[in-house]
């Protein structure tokens, strides 16, 4: 009757994300006088997971299952689930299992929770708390179903170690021949850069910057602090950044430690996809812009001034501090 | 090609949210409600598989009567038929399993609903009726072709896209990029009054329960006063993020 977690990885590392549910899974373990299992495909090392207080580890190798699929990695999941009889199943906010979470609740027929942001209020009744209106409210939302899926918000409940160590144990699903009928034939993704998802620091640009030539000082900024680079919606429907790049309401959400908002004024609906960073700092011309009053920190003043004089005093710092 | 869009009914992006009696519902007073963005890029490129593929177009919503406006804007836009659920959308599970009983019995081809919907948040429904369907399903999905039997699908992942192939009967959670933001249409006179003759059918819903519901809300705390740094003085700035907020 454990916990079970489902530990994302890729070529075989886990992925920050993967600390941060395991942390979690942990402490719902914790609440409910039981223990942690993690779930991992393909992953290398799996017992190091016991950093983060997971005691078991069913770890998947099959070579089927390394380009990611959907519906093979939700019956995997299942799969693992019934055999831990795990009533309560931890997962990320990734993309890709955003994807097979809601496959995953209708194998089960499970109670599906997403953007669950800290660990949960009670457990019997089963009451955790999730954001909704896309970030402009909570929601304190009980679960009456026998399995309970829980998708914790990314950089929400954070990381935590509790050093336990972890049995790892081979696991062997079945994988019928109904599961792969959507296949992957390319993949477009950029290497050894920070992504939106999973960034520290998040370095977006607005229509302020007046056009898309103007975003090298972005790109050099994001790459001084190792940030990943977004924009706002306008930027994105005038074609100045690709539509990946769009955060906010109808955007990517942002859950960074650091958000820098250069050139923005600060609509509704950016704030709202924005709100869950940690610290926001804004740089725009008009002192009256509405994200002034969303910012922990800001600077009046001319992005074409500041932003270059920022990239050349942080690499002064970087310099000092490394 | 036979198409069904499921529609949410969801508060205007510039809503402000409020709650009411004691933090149990979500205050409906004075707010604007519209088709849920991340469908309406979908009832967009529905709207094409129609007019260059020939593709028949339903729409389908579970809601109260008060959600009638919405669908008869996709009516106006294009959509041939309309279904709504009479029903209150109670949890992601609930809506997609009144879904699942129109399109098994609808012979649907394609059905293309919102990746999330922009008030709960869930991006669930899509996944889930596919998997009580058997339906191949791709989600956060960016660009979509059909041909024949076979579709052509590009997802947003984190960091980039996926192409990926598969085939009908196909449901996809749609979001922008199927369509461009200048695609979106507003119906005109000539579709506002052809909607009114179009069918719209109330269904009642099927017995199945919920399996989750929000028992409190609460607002976001108010935000600090923000600390203004000059624009001659960057080190200030710097120091403050490296030892007040210790994120660099």
């Amino acid at each position: 009757m454990s916990v079970l977690v489902y530990t994302e990885s890729e070529n075989g590392k886990f992925k920050k994300n993967a600390h941060e549910v395991a942390s979690y899974a942990y402490e719902v373990a914790k609440q409910l006088g039981t223990t942690a299992t993690a779930i991992s495909i393909n992953a290398d090392s799996a017992g190091d997971l016991g950093d983060y207080g997971i005691s078991k580890v069913l770890n998947v190798s099959n070579d089927q299952l390394n380009t990611f699929n959907a519906k093979a990695y939700a019956q995997v999941i299942g799969q693992a689930a019934e055999k831990e009889s795990a009533k309560v199943i931890v997962l990320s906010s990734s993309a890709d299992t955003k994807f097979l979470a809601p496959i995953l609740t209708a194998q089960l027929k499970a109670g599906y929770v997403p953007n669950v942001v800290s660990a949960p209020e009670s457990t019997s009744p089963f009451k955790v708390k999730r954001t909704v209106f896309s970030n402009k409210g909570f929601a304190i939302t009980e679960i009456s179903s026998d399995v309970k899926i829980i998708g914790v918000s990314n950089n929400a409940y954070g990381i935590a170690e509790n050093k336990t160590t972890a049995a790892v144990e081979n696991f062997d699903p079945s994988l019928g021949d109904n599961t792969f009928t959507t296949k992957s034939i390319e993949i477009d993704k950029v290497v050894g850069k920070a992504t939106i998802a999973d960034a520290d620091i998040v370095v977006s640009g607005g229509r302020g910057l007046k056009g898309p030539e103007n975003w090298g000082m972005i790109e050099e900024l994001a790459e001084v602090l190792g940030a990943a680079t977004a924009c706002s919606k306008p930027v994105s429907d005038l074609g100045w950044r690709p539509h990946g790049e769009h955060v906010g309401q109808t955007g990517k959400p942002v859950a960074s430690n650091l958000y820098i908002a250069i050139g923005i004024s600060g609509a509704i609906q950016h704030l709202a996809g924005v709100s869950s960073s940690k610290v926001k700092v804004v740089i725009n011309t008009d002192p009256e812009a509405p994200f002034f009053k969303a910012a922990d920190y800001g600077v009046v003043g001319d992005a074409f001034e500041v932003v270059p004089k920022l990239i050349e005093k942080l690499k002064e710092f970087k310099a000092q501090n490394a | 090609m036979k198409i069904l869009v499921c529609l949410s009914n969801v508060p205007d992006t510039t809503s402000k949210i409020n709650f009411t009696d004691g933090d149990t519902k979500f205050d409906t007073n004075g707010v604007q409600f519209v088709i849920n963005p991340n469908d309406e890029f979908g009832l967009t490129r529905a709207m094409w598989f129609k007019e260059k593929q020939g593709a028949t177009v339903h729409v389908a919503t579970v809601g109260e009567a008060s959600t009638e406006p919405t669908i008869r804007k996709a009516l106006a836009i294009g959509a041939d038929e309309a279904i709504r659920v009479n029903a209150f959308p109670v949890d992601g599970f609930f809506v997609a399993e009144q879904l699942a009983e129109i399109v098994k019995n609808g012979g649907y081809d394609l059905v293309i609903a919102g990746r999330e919907s922009i008030d709960y948040n869930g991006g669930m429904v899509p996944g889930i009726l596919a998997t009580l369907l058997g339906m191949n399903f791709v989600n956060t999905c960016i660009s979509l072709e059909i041909e024949g039997n076979n579709a052509t699908a590009t997802r947003e992942i984190d960091g980039g896209k996926e192409k990926l192939a598969t085939t009908l009967p196909l449901v996809i959670g749609g979001q922008k990029g199927l369509v461009a933001e200048s695609d979106l249409r507003i119906p005109n006179m000539r579709g506002i009054m052809m909607a009114r003759q179009k069918k719209l059918n109330v269904v009642e819903p099927t017995t199945s329960k919920n399996v989750t519901s929000d028992v409190k809300f609460e607002k976001p705390a108010p935000k600090g006063q923000v600390t203004l740094v000059d624009a001659d003085n960057i080190d200030e700035l710097i120091n403050l993020l490296h030892n007040e907020a210790k994120v660099i």
